[in-house]
C-alpha cells in the first residue's frame, strides 16, 4: 500500500536570487503524528536542501518555529500534518517582519522591544549577596507568573494589526514581560517603566483586537497585560493633572 | 548587515488594504469597532431632540413625528442590534482589563462577565422606570 501523501506550499525568497517570494510546492509522506515541523525537516532532508527555517527545541519552549500556517500565527512544532489533513497546507514566514530568507524572518526590532522595557529586577535598594535571598510568597509570584511564560516567538506580534500598521508600536510581547517585571514583588522600576507603558507607542497604541492573546501558545494573554496598563496609565494621567510634580 | 560582501536583502512585505478580511477575527473586531458608527449616529439623534425639547411643543412634536418615519425605525432596530452586538463581544473582553484578586487567587473571568450583565440588566431596569414613571 503506498503511503497518502500531503501537499504543502511554501513561501520561498533567497535573497541572492530572488526579488520577490514566490510560492513552491512539495509533496511529501503523510504521517499523523508527523508535525509541522519535521514535515519542513523531512522536506530538507530528502527533497530540497536549500530550504531554510529556524527551530531548535522541538517542544514549543525555545519559541524558534514560529510561522504562518495557513494564515495563522503557529510554532511549527506544535502544529500537526493531522489538523490540515487531506488539505493542502501553506507555510508563510511569520506576517509584519521582514524575510530574511524563505521561513526565516529578521527580529531585530522585536528584541529590540523585549530589551527596550527594562526587563531586569530594579530592587529599590541593592542588596550584598550577604543579607541573602529576595523572599518572595507563592502568592506574590502567581501576581505575575504568566507574563513570566513568554518563549519570544513573536507569534503576537505577527498577530497585530496595529503592530502591521505601525512598527513604532511597543507591541504584545514586550509590554507583557513589562508587566512581568511591574508585578514583581522583589521590583521597584515601576515608576521608570510606567514612561514607556505612557508614551505614544506604550500601550495607547493598542486597539483591543486582542488575537495575540488568541495565537500566543503559552497562555501569556499579552492582550490583558495591555488592558490593565491602560487603567494603570488612565490612573496616572489623572494623578498627574491634580497633582504635578 | 554592514558587511559589502553580505548578501542579505531583507524583504518588506506590503499590508494588504483588506487586511482586515482575511481573518475571521479580524473581521469580528472590525464590526466590533464599526458598531460605534450607529452608535454616534444614534447618539446625534437624541441630542437633537433634546434641542428641540428646548424650543418648545411644536419642535418637539416634529421631532417624535420624525422618528416614525419607517428609516428611522429601521435604523434604530439596526443600531440596537449593532449596540447589542457591541455590549456582548465587550463584555467577552472585560475580564481582560479586570486585575481582582481575592484570597491570593485571581477572580474567575466568569464572574467579571456575569457581573456585567448583572450591571447591564440593573441600568436597563431603571432606565425603564424613570421612562414608565
Ligand atoms: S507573548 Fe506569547 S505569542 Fe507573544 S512572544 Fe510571548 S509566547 Fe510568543
Ligand atoms: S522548535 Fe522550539 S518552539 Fe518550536
Amino acid at each position: 500500500m503506498t503511503n497518502p501523501i500531503i501537499e504543502i506550499d511554501i513561501l520561498r525568497y533567497r535573497p541572492e536570487q530572488d526579488t520577490t517570494p514566490f510560492i513552491q510546492t512539495y509533496s511529501i509522506p503523510y504521517d499523523e503524528e508527523m508535525s509541522i515541523l519535521e514535515a519542513l525537516q523531512y522536506i530538507k532532508d530528502e527533497l530540497d536542501g536549500s530550504i531554510s527555517f529556524r527551530w531548535s527545541c522541538r517542544m514549543a519552549i525555545c519559541g524558534s518555529c514560529g510561522m504562518m500556517i495557513d494564515g495563522v500565527p503557529k510554532l511549527g512544532c506544535k502544529a500537526f500534518l493531522r489538523d490540515y489533513y487531506p488539505n493542502k497546507i501553506k507555510l508563510e514566514p511569520l506576517a509584519n517582519f521582514p524575510i530574511e530568507r524563505d521561513l526565516v524572518v529578521v527580529m531585530d526590532d522585536f528584541i529590540k522591544k523585549l530589551e527596550s522595557i527594562k526587563p531586569y529586577i530594579i530592587p529599590a535598594q541593592e542588596k550584598s549577596i550577604d543579607d541573602g535571598e529576595y523572599i518572595q510568597t507563592p502568592e506574590q509570584m502567581a501576581k505575575y507568573k504568566q507574563f513570566s511564560m513568554c518563549i519570544n516567538c513573536g507569534l503576537c506580534y505577527s498577530a497585530c494589526p496595529q503592530y502591521a500598521l505601525n512598527t513604532e508600536f511597543t507591541g504584545p510581547a514586550a509590554l507583557a514581560l513589562l508587566a512581568r517585571y511591574n508585578r514583581d514583588s522583589r521590583d521597584a522600576g515601576s515608576a521608570q517603566r510606567m514612561e514607556i507603558v505612557n508614551a505614544e507607542e506604550g500601550v495607547w497604541g493598542c486597539t483591543f483586537v486582542g488575537y495575540c492573546s488568541q495565537v500566543c501558545p503559552k497562555g501569556v494573554d499579552p492582550a490583558a497585560a495591555i488592558q490593565l496598563f491602560k487603567v494603570e496609565s488612565a490612573k496616572d494621567y489623572l494623578i498627574g493633572m491634580f497633582k504635578p510634580d | 548587515m554592514n558587511n559589502p560582501a553580505s548578501k542579505r536583502k531583507p524583504y518588506q512585505r506590503e499590508l494588504p488594504v483588506d487586511w482586515w478580511l482575511k481573518h475571521a477575527f479580524y473581521t469580528k473586531y472590525m464590526i466590533r469597532e464599526g458598531t460605534s458608527i450607529a452608535i454616534t449616529i444614534y447618539s446625534c439623534i437624541l441630542a437633537w431632540g433634546l434641542l428641540r425639547l428646548s424650543q418648545g411643543p411644536e419642535a418637539w412634536q416634529g421631532w417624535l413625528n420624525a422618528l416614525q418615519h419607517p428609516i428611522a425605525v429601521l435604523f434604530h432596530i439596526l443600531a440596537l442590534a449593532f449596540a447589542l452586538y457591541h455590549t456582548v463581544t465587550w463584555f467577552d473582553l472585560a475580564p481582560k482589563a479586570a486585575d481582582i484578586w481575592l484570597k491570593g487567587k485571581k477572580l474567575d473571568d466568569k464572574f467579571i462577565v456575569i457581573g456585567h450583565y448583572v450591571g447591564f440588566v440593573l441600568a436597563t431596569l431603571a432606565a425603564l422606570i424613570i421612562i414608565t414613571l
